[in-house]
């Protein structure tokens, strides 16, 4: 496989600087939204809703990826009026198994792939992974970039690899993940995204999860403004995934602030915003039920699956 | 410098000299045609100065703004080297000055002490030109992520009227302090004066100033200080002496485009003092972010 | 992507967040604060002030005249000489620290009234009026007993009375920014703060009365402008501070001509804010939103002329209307508000004038879809294009939330618009270039240049202005020497 790739010669990847102290100010000012009441309750069903309910453990069995598509389905007995999530994430082998659990509800199935979460294995491997995860049915891959390619600078290369996945998928939809903890700067993550974007991508995601530091605010505001500036140069609408390390309430909210200021409302759906989390609903669950109670409320009341 | 008369038919006659001032880096006579007499103390003719008149210092104005940029983007290092050749190059001309000086009325002991205590001036600030900054300027440590400092920066086109005690060492005295800071200096001799400032400009004029940095001129307090308080392209004004009526008049013209106004007393022991160049330097404050 | 879920989100926004005001009470009358205690006007006269956000009178305050101006200063000299001056520069850093806490302890409540009295939003009060507040008593505290370090080589002696005017759009800070290094060096004080906005000064002097400060060191006189300009005319003044309008700074040094008075202004601005093509530009465009959005644009160093290279013109532009869009208008107890109300009746007056002003001389006005409520003083974000530089709304200060879009082509024409003003209080430059960063920032002639950020302050830098922006500074070891005499 030739390093000069086909895209990079195509694509410019004009650098698009960000300035770090700048970004942190704007995440910090964004954070003085305050969300209450009404806001905040149909906020964090609004969260709810854009859930990608996630189990990437090598432990993972089908009992427990059942058990998390239950979940996903039915987020807190009692209460009819919350929205189910939007996906629930697994590794390629588990796809069936919720494909099963979750059949007559309208819950995705997202399959982690491409050597998941290291991307270390030659891309014939990746795409065969890919492949194997859509034939069992997944309706989005996440796949990850190589981030040594992009770190040493071959762009071409990982802007390859993207559209070689995006046309593995077929008809399922491509998230990107940048792995942002290991680019080391707020530039290389605006570089990444607008590859991630060029090549294909239909959602660019900041993580794996297994990784610190995974969603910072920062990195999450600058991937959006990349999206925002995509969207004003080519018309298209790309996705956007935080995930790991999104575990309160308060955080979610923050998101949404986030993706109503800088993308604006069209944004504001499960189509194009996810959050990729496992402990996110109950602690959103709590709020939701303070808020309906007046109450603050413990953890043994909430199911963990 | 024999600035007498003729002396029996014999005699060879003196050439006298007139004095021209100097502006945007030449010699010229005041656009009026006007000379004022220069009288020794006992009254006899000494020569002629210029008496500059307001479009004199109009066009010194002009001159010298043009040079205001060179001047302030001149390194440090180089600023000093001038100011040290300026000092150069009057030791080498000192006892024609000491002449000059006597010829107005000073003691030979007064003259010869002026003269060197205008050298020692001009080296004593000529080595304040690379450390001023450091002394006056700051690194602030501000409370946000930023890197913040402030510097000095030359206020611009600065007028100066000198007094007539000591008259060279009142100019430079005056003149060092602005120059050194970066600006250029329109200065204004009076009464005889005049005959040191003039004989200045020549010493200046060899010492590797840019044209324009510093301009001479020479008339009438009571003509021409209105005009300079209240020119709207002058940045700061530096009066030596006068009254608390002038000083007052001063001050409300400034306030038309407020230059900085800077009354001084005449005070030798105030001389050498750094803190005279901050009179005529701004502190400009510069921030930006500390990230990657 | 088929929808998989609600699309609820579409709508979603954010409920009203107000600030609550329940856990302090104004009272309905002030009096002036004269040798440590409150007293009524000589004159018995009293001015109402008012929310300008809803034009509901907040308290009334005394309206102070010549007698009252002539009790405070003869109260400033008989503290200077009896007590302040001869207290150590340490014990007076003492106050200065008990003031500074008291500020902090009072943060909500100050950062209330601010808002209430001023219109400014709470967002801005809370988190930058006050904390500054504080933190400019806190480090000129420390400055009590090392002046000695500030002037090498003299030797440092107070000034005496200092006579202080101060304007409305930071009251409580521009009280900070006056009073901490006057007192620091030993001065006492008489301040006058603005008409509209006395109330933070008068909790401020209730602030002092609590730490102890003994009486008559810090005297306050409220009124309108003849109070100020009695204030500014008493003999009994050893110095002047004024920060307000370039038109009345230069009367205030007519008016002092012939007095040895010093004096120290703090005027208008024109600043110019200039956005070139390799700007890191989502963050610049965020400069330009806290250049000129920031506090109604009630600042003198607001980067009112944006200057943009032609090449990113567009984009700047499309992107700074999207991003004001997301400005929120309204009440500005309301924690999600940006921008509030409009100072007073007289400044919505001027500003709206300048909008007339602006379309007459044929620029084009873009302002934003927000609703702004019915009753107080609003005006939503603004902007004009196609504006030369010969034009009013480009040389004049408007004091509002209305920018004017220039653009240019070379660095060199960027500075020569820059600077082509009579003013010199402040400048901005985005680039993402070193290099070019030090050429800008050298090449505008203002007293505060912020590159690739803007409109920040800390009370470690030295703010003040070249040209008819003013003399002196305020802030840093720099502005300690207004208020020092060296020897």
């Amino acid at each position: 496989m030739s390093t000069s790739s086909t895209l990079s010669r195509r694509l410019p990847f004009q650098a698009h600087p960000v300035d770090e102290v700048g970004i942190k100010e704007r995440v910090a000012r964004l954070a003085t939204r305050s969300i209450k009441k009404s806001s905040k309750v149909e906020g964090l069903k609004l969260a709810l809703s854009m859930v990608d309910l996630t189990t990437l453990e090598g432990a993972d069995t089908p009992g427990r990826v059942r058990q998390l598509c239950t979940k996903a389905v039915h987020l807190h007995s009692g209460r009819t009026d919350l929205p189910m999530v939007a996906a629930v994430c697994v590794y390629p082998t588990m796809v069936r198994v919720a494909r099963e659990a979750l059949k007559g509800t309208p819950i995705k199935v997202a399959a982690v792939a491409t050597a998941f979460p290291s991307g270390m294995n030659p891309l014939t491997v990746k795409l065969e992974d890919t492949r194997y995860a859509v034939g069992e049915g997944a309706h989005e891959i996440d796949m990850v970039i190589s981030r040594g390619d992009f770190l040493r600078g071959d762009y071409g290369r990982v802007a390859d690899e993207i559209a070689e996945v995006k046309k593995a998928c077929g008809e399922a939809h491509l998230k990107v993940i940048l792995e942002t903890g290991e680019l080391g700067t707020l530039d290389r993550v605006r570089l990444a995204s607008d590859i991630a974007m060029e090549a294909g991508a239909d959602f660019i995601k900041t993580s794996t999860g297994k990784i610190q530091p995974a969603a910072t605010p920062e990195v999450v505001l600058v991937m959006l403004q990349a999206i925002s500036d995509f969207y004003r140069k080519t018309g298209r609408k790309i996705g956007m995934k935080p995930a790991g390390g999104i575990a309160n309430a308060k955080a979610a909210l923050n998101l949404l602030v986030m993706v109503r200021e800088v993308l604006g409302p069209d944004w504001l759906n499960p189509d194009l915003f996810r959050i990729g989390a496992s402990k996110l609903p109950n602690d959103i669950l709590m709020q939701l039920e303070k808020e309906r109670t007046g109450v603050y409320q413990g953890g043994d009341y909430f199911s963990n699956d | 410098m024999s600035r007498n008369g003729t002396r029996g038919s014999n005699r060879r006659l003196d050439v006298r000299k007139t004095y021209k001032m100097l502006i945007g880096g030449a010699f010229v006579r005041s656009e009026s045609g006007r000379a004022l007499d220069v009288e020794a103390p006992g009254g006899q003719l000494l020569g002629h100065v210029c008496r500059a008149s307001r479009k004199d210092f109009r066009n010194a104005v002009v001159a010298a703004r043009k040079a205001a940029s060179g001047w302030a983007g001149a390194t440090a290092y180089l600023k000093g080297q001038i100011l040290y050749r300026a000092a150069e190059m009057l030791e080498g001309r000192a006892s024609g000055f000491q002449e000059v000086l006597q010829s107005i009325g000073l003691t030979p002991a007064a003259a010869k002490a002026e003269v060197s205590q205008a050298i020692d001036l001009l080296v004593y600030y000529a080595g304040w030109s690379d450390k001023y900054l450091q002394v006056f300027g700051a690194v602030n440590p501000v409370a946000t992520p930023h890197f913040n400092f402030s510097v000095t920066e030359p206020m611009g086109v600065v007028a100066y009227v000198a007094g007539e005690k000591r008259p060279l060492l009142d100019l430079v005295s005056g003149i060092a302090p602005i120059v050194v800071g970066g600006n250029v200096v329109i200065t204004l001799s009076t009464s005889r004066a005049s005959v040191a400032a003039m004989e200045l400009g020549e010493v200046l004029e060899t010492s590797d100033f840019p044209p324009g940095v510093i301009n001479l001129l020479c008339g009438l307090r009571e003509e021409l200080l209105g005009q300079m308080a209240s020119h709207m392209d002058v940045n700061a004004l530096v009066l030596q002496g006068g009254d608390a009526k002038e000083q007052t008049a001063c001050r409300e013209a400034c306030a038309l485009n407020l230059k900085r106004f800077f009354p001084k007393e005449v005070n030798e022991k105030e001389n050498e003092d750094p803190y005279r160049i901050l009179d005529t330097v701004e502190i400009k404050t510069t921030w930006h972010p500390v990230g990657g | 992507m088929t929808k998989t879920s609600t699309t609820i989100g579409s709508d979603w926004g954010y409920a009203p967040a107000p600030e609550s005001a329940d856990h302090f009470k104004l009272k309905d009358q002030y009096g002036l604060f004269i040798g440590g205690k409150f007293v009524p006007a000589a004159s018995g006269k009293r001015l109402k002030t008012i929310n300008p956000a809803n034009e509901k009178v907040i308290a009334e305050v005394a309206d102070g005249g010549e007698k009252d101006v002539a009790k405070a200063v003869q109260a400033a000299r008989t503290a200077y000489d009896k007590v302040w001056r001869k207290m150590s520069g340490r014990e007076r850093g003492k106050y200065l620290y008990r003031i500074a806490r008291i500020i902090q302890e009072r943060a909500r409540e100050l950062a209330v009234v601010e808002s209430m009295d001023g219109g400014k939003p709470i967002r801005e009060s809370r988190d930058v009026d006050i904390p500054l507040a504080a933190a400019h008593f806190f480090y000129h505290a420390g400055w009590g007993d090392k002046l000695r370090y500030a002037f090498p080589g003299k030797s440092v002696s107070p000034i005496g009375v200092a006579g202080q005017i101060i304007p409305w759009n930071f009251p409580l800070l521009m009280v900070a920014w006056k009073v901490a290094p006057a007192l620091a060096c030993g001065n006492t004080v008489v301040l006058k703060p603005a008409e509209t906005t006395p109330l933070t000064a008068l909790l401020f002097s209730e602030i002092c009365q609590e730490a102890g400060l003994p009486e008559g060191v810090f005297n306050l006189i409220t009124g309108a402008g003849s109070t100020g300009a009695a204030l500014v005319n008493h003999p009994g003044l050893d110095k002047v501070a004024f920060t307000g309008s370039t038109e009345v700074g230069k009367a205030i040094q007519k008016s002092l001509a012939g007095r040895g008075t010093r004096l120290t202004l703090e005027l208008g601005g024109k600043a110019a804010h200039i956005i070139f093509e390799d700007a890191t530009i989502d963050q610049a465009v965020e400069g330009i939103i806290n250049g000129i959005y920031f506090n109604q644009g009630h600042v003198c160093c607001a980067g009112s002329r944006l200057l943009v290279q032609e090449s990113v013109e567009e984009e700047v532009v499309t992107k700074l209307k999207a991003r004001m869009e997301s400005l929120i208008v309204g009440d500005p107890l309301d924690k999600n508000t940006d921008i509030g109300a409009i100072n007073s009746k007289a400044q919505w007056d001027r500003i709206r004038d300048y909008l007339k002003i602006g379309e007459e001389e044929g620029a084009e006005l873009f302002q934003t879809k927000c609703s702004v409520p019915e009753k107080g003083y609003w005006i939503r974000p603004s902007f004009f294009t196609r504006v030369a530089q010969s034009h009013r709304i480009v040389q004049e200060e408007i004091f509002g939330p209305v920018l004017a879009i220039q653009t240019f082509r070379t660095l060199n024409e960027a500075l020569e618009k820059a600077n082509n003003t009579p003013y010199g209080l402040s400048g901005g430059v985005w680039t993402d270039k070193g290099a070019k960063i030090f050429k800008v920032t050298r090449g505008i002639r203002a007293g505060v240049i912020w590159a690739n950020t803007f409109n920040k302050f800390d009370p470690t830098s030295p703010f003040g202005g070249y040209k008819e922006s003013g003399y002196g500074r305020e802030g840093g070891r720099h502005g300690l020497r207004p208020y020092v005499e060296l020897s």
